[in-house]
């Protein structure tokens, strides 16, 4: 059965034919995109015009994010911006430490286990003139259940009083530079870094187990992704227990289910030789809408957090130098396993040491390995300089960086943490794309919201929150950063050749949007209004997913 | 409420020896219920003999001492192990090769029921000078060895004597209030790493000999009459230029009561005394017969004391 889908204009990503008024599709597959003539020569056809007044693009390709955005929506979301939940809902952003307080008050009455912990996410008190969120602020809410909050960062929790005290903390004499004391001498609420919020978790529902994605998590995360246009995306850094595979497995085979995920392994709890052979059987274990057999690794920690590895002359208000997460020795053997094995690695590094390191180790294992096409993908190299990105370049790496950073957190990269020439540099897009590198871009969704089109326009106008543009010469073209959220993280994944361009033989995957996003200018890309997708030829409406 | 439990860090980079310390601990448990927290990519790393039992993430080993790994959340797998009512004596966590124990050290204090007793890193004789002029991983190295009470110098039996001279001391050039204790396939005592045994009530205090395979060992074992400063006792102690390894003692106060010592390399500790502490105050001292300055030590502990009787087993036999 072949469908031809009209629209308003079909923005195809495929040089040769970039413009298309008609797609053909068939079983999932596309036959081609062109005119209603050329495509009446592939046989009988049903002509569907639900889309004649809509701009259809390739589905949008998130390269970048986690399936636990499912999960955040189950708590209170108390971010300064607004964001829209999986039901379409926009949470209206909250712009003071009152607004938090009026939010969490009306979702505690509406709790009624007086034990339930009552829990929130996406706090960022820097914008609240820096004024800290205390647990007497908290304690407003209630005292009665526990209550925490994850800031937007996700490297700080707010607990209250009742929080403080279910975990052996509301007590003097804490000693820990994560936990600031109050003039009183007992905590004032406030955990900072994952080993001062780990012991709160469990009493404010933020246990690492709700973090991990489940399965009402990915069904709402694929939802999410139907609103954002998105046809496919990458769950970065997954552990892929067996029985996880296989809930993942049955939910993304149901049929409907609209988005395809890659998840990635990520490189804990296994040795070198473990991982790549788990790799390797879970590359078997993929379908259609789940792909799996690729390696996460964390080399470094976050800039915002000061644990992301600096080269000199490091942080820029002195902080000292991050963290590393895996040893040389041990990035050297999983390169050097996995290039023999042919199994893609991507490796999270934000500071530009840290990315330094990969690029040794990388240049050292392929002259062991020599692997053409490996696309071993750097993830965030938010700090990389262009010798780093001439080396991916020579190296055949791919690069995914992350310009929603500079939305975000540009004015605390340019005011505090790297400083102000390294904060112009930093997510250097318009670099990789003039070396050559293939270039993907991301949200890190829950880090920020899932929306390629809106990452899309960061790239593009690298705006801060405050409305400093920060390195205007690492600004890319609307056209470049359309090809970067479709072909561009596509080819990251490996999945170029399925997905990531409207034409002949690739996946009827579509982002339906009412606005032409190479009409409507730059600097309104993020207002480009998302109908829905198609996915394997199936259609998705946001408006009743 | 019951005792804190300790704690006792085994931190280095890749390859210092730390799994074999570990794994020559749980061989010589003795009795005592050690908990092993271990961070490693892959298997437990455990000696497969043993292995008693193994159920997904936890492994009974011989002797009821368990081992899990915690991957990337210390903290969830300290919460979830002490929660798991079983008796531990001790816990020991082996790092992973590029942690900082200092850190690891202050999320231990946010634990109730926790306590730290030392952190021991290891350093590989081989390589240790090396990997701290590392492009990458030198302040890592630098910081993990900062961290330390008691820096084990390990496989010196792989470098030549003068070599192994010259690490040790620059090693105590650049962690000055940290001991060095040469090992060579991390042999070190038991004792050294847990202290002694749990004692029952003891009717009188004596010291056991101590059970190691490597000799070299001296034990003080003293008897104070009078009250004493603990606080003051426990600071001249971990000074350095006693070389002592570990001392725990039970001390009597000026107002009558008694309070626990413990002393671990540059690290102490003076703590309340369990209940049935009584007779006169006593301490034990331990270290290498060569680094021990036992003049000093009798100094530090002046007053009344008798004089110090060392068991035939607690001699330097070379």
């Amino acid at each position: 059965m072949t469908i031809i889908y009209q629209a308003r204009k079909v923005v195809t990503m495929n040089p040769s034919r970039p413009l298309a008024t008609h797609v053909a599709v068939r079983d999932g597959r596309i036959l081609g995109a062109g005119s209603l003539d050329e495509l009446a020569g592939w046989g009988g056809y049903e002509l569907d015009r639900s889309f004649a007044d809509k701009v259809l693009m390739p589905g949008l390709v998130e390269g970048h994010s986690h399936v636990a955005e499912g999960v955040q929506w189950r708590f209170v979301y108390c971010g300064y911006f607004d964001r829209t939940d999986p039901d379409g809902v926009v949470w209206p952003g909250l712009r003071s430490i009152e607004d938090v307080i009026a939010r969490l008050s009306e979702a505690n009455a509406r709790l009624s286990d007086p034990k339930r912990p009552l829990t929130g996410w996406s706090l960022d008190p820097i914008y609240f003139d820096n004024r800290r969120m205390t647990r007497q602020d908290l304690d407003r809410v209630t005292t009665a259940r526990p209550i925490g909050i994850m800031h937007a960062s996700g490297h700080i929790m707010n607990v209250n009083s009742k929080a403080l005290e279910l975990a052996g903390m509301l007590r003097p004499g804490v000693n820990h530079p994560g936990v600031p004391l109050g003039s009183d001498g007992l905590p004032t609420g406030e955990m900072k870094g994952p080993d001062a919020m780990t012991p709160l978790g469990p009493h404010v529902g933020l246990d690492r187990g709700l973090l991990a994605s489940d399965e009402p998590g990915l069904r709402a995360f694929a939802r999410l992704c139907v609103r954002k246009g998105v046809t496919t995306a990458a769950d970065l850094a997954n552990l892929l227990p067996q029985p996880a595979v296989e809930m993942m497995r049955r939910v993304t085979g149901e049929d409907g289910f609209p988005a395809r995920i890659v998840s990635l392994r990520v490189a804990r709890e296994l040795n070198p030789a473990e991982l790549v052979d788990r790799a390797l059987e879970l590359r078997r274990l993929s379908s259609d809408r789940l792909r799996l057999g690729v390696i996460k690794i964390v080399v470094d920690g976050s800039i915002q957090g000061f644990s992301a590895r600096l080269l000199s002359p490091g942080y820029y208000n002195g902080a000292p130098n991050g963290l590393w997460y895996i040893a040389p020795e041990q990035l050297r053997e999983i390169f050097e396993r996995a290039l023999a094995a042919g199994v893609q690695v991507h490796s999270h590094t934000n500071g530009d040491e840290a990315t330094e390191l990969v690029l040794d180790t990388l240049a050292t294992a392929l002259r062991k390995h020599p692997s053409p096409d490996h696309r071993f993908t750097l993830q965030h190299c938010q700090l990389a300089n262009a010798a780093q990105f001439r080396r991916m370049r020579s190296l055949g790496m791919c690069v995914n960086l992350f310009p929603n950073h500079h939305f975000y957190w540009g004015d605390q990269h340019y005011a505090l943490t790297v400083g102000p020439e390294r904060a112009e540099r930093m997510n250097a897009c318009a670099t990789a794309l003039a070396n050559g590198v293939p270039l993907a871009i991301h949200s890190d969704a829950p880090v920020t919201p899932l929306g390629p089109l809106f990452t899309a326009w960061c790239a593009v106008n690298r705006l801060t929150a405050s409305g400093r543009r920060l390195g205007t010469e690492e600004r890319i073209s609307v056209a470049d950063a359309l090809r970067t959220i479709t072909l561009g993280a596509a080819y990251t994944l490996g999945l170029d050749g399925e997905v990531g361009s409207i034409e002949c033989g690739k996946h009827a995957d579509f982002a339906v949007l009412e606005d032409d996003p190479t009409e409507i200018g730059g600097e309104h890309l993020k207002d480009v209004r998302i109908w829905g997708t198609v996915q394997g030829g199936r259609i998705f409406a946001a408006a009743s997913i | 409420m019951t005792a804190p439990i300790p704690v006792t860090l085994i931190g280095g980079y890749l390859g210092a020896g730390k799994t074999t310390l570990v794994n020559s601990l749980l061989r010589n448990a003795d009795g005592r219920r050690l908990a092993v927290l271990v961070n490693e990519f892959g298997a437990l790393p455990i000696d497969a003999d043993l292995i008693v039992a193994r159920d997904d993430n936890l492994i009974s080993i011989s002797g009821g001492c368990i081992c899990c790994s915690f991957g990337s959340d210390l903290v969830a797998a300290l919460i979830d192990i002490t929660a798991r009512g079983q008796r531990i004596d001790h816990l020991l966590i082996e790092t992973s090769g590029v942690a900082l124990p200092g850190s690891i050290v202050q999320s231990i204090g946010l634990l109730p029921g926790l306590i730290i007793d030392g952190v021991i890193v290891l350093a590989d004789a081989e390589t240790v000078e090396e990997r701290c002029h590392d492009r990458y991983m030198s302040d890592t190295v630098r910081g993990q060895l900062a961290g330390a009470d008691i820096i084990v110098l390990n496989k010196i039996d792989l470098v030549p004597p003068e070599r192994v001279a010259a690490s040790a001391r620059w090693l105590a050039e650049i962690v000055p209030a940290a001991r060095v204790l040469p090992a060579r396939n991390a042999d070190i005592p038991c004792e050294i790493i847990l202290g002694r045994q749990p004692e029952p009530r003891p009717i009188a205090y004596r010291i056991a000999p101590a059970r190691h395979r490597t000799a070299g060992y001296e034990a003080l074992d003293l008897e104070i009459e009078g009250p004493v400063d603990a606080e003051k006792l426990a600071s001249v102690l971990a000074d350095p230029r006693l070389g002592l390894l570990r001392a725990k003692g039970f001390l009597r106060q000026a107002g009558g009561g008694f309070v626990t010592l413990h002393v671990v390399g540059r690290r102490a500790v003076v703590e309340a005394a369990p209940s049935w502490i009584d007779g006169p105050g006593r301490l034990v001292c331990i270290g290498l017969a060569t680094e021990m300055n036992r003049s000093a030590v009798m100094a530090a502990v002046g007053g009344d004391f008798h004089p110090p009787r060392c068991s035939a087993e607690c001699q330097p036999k070379a």
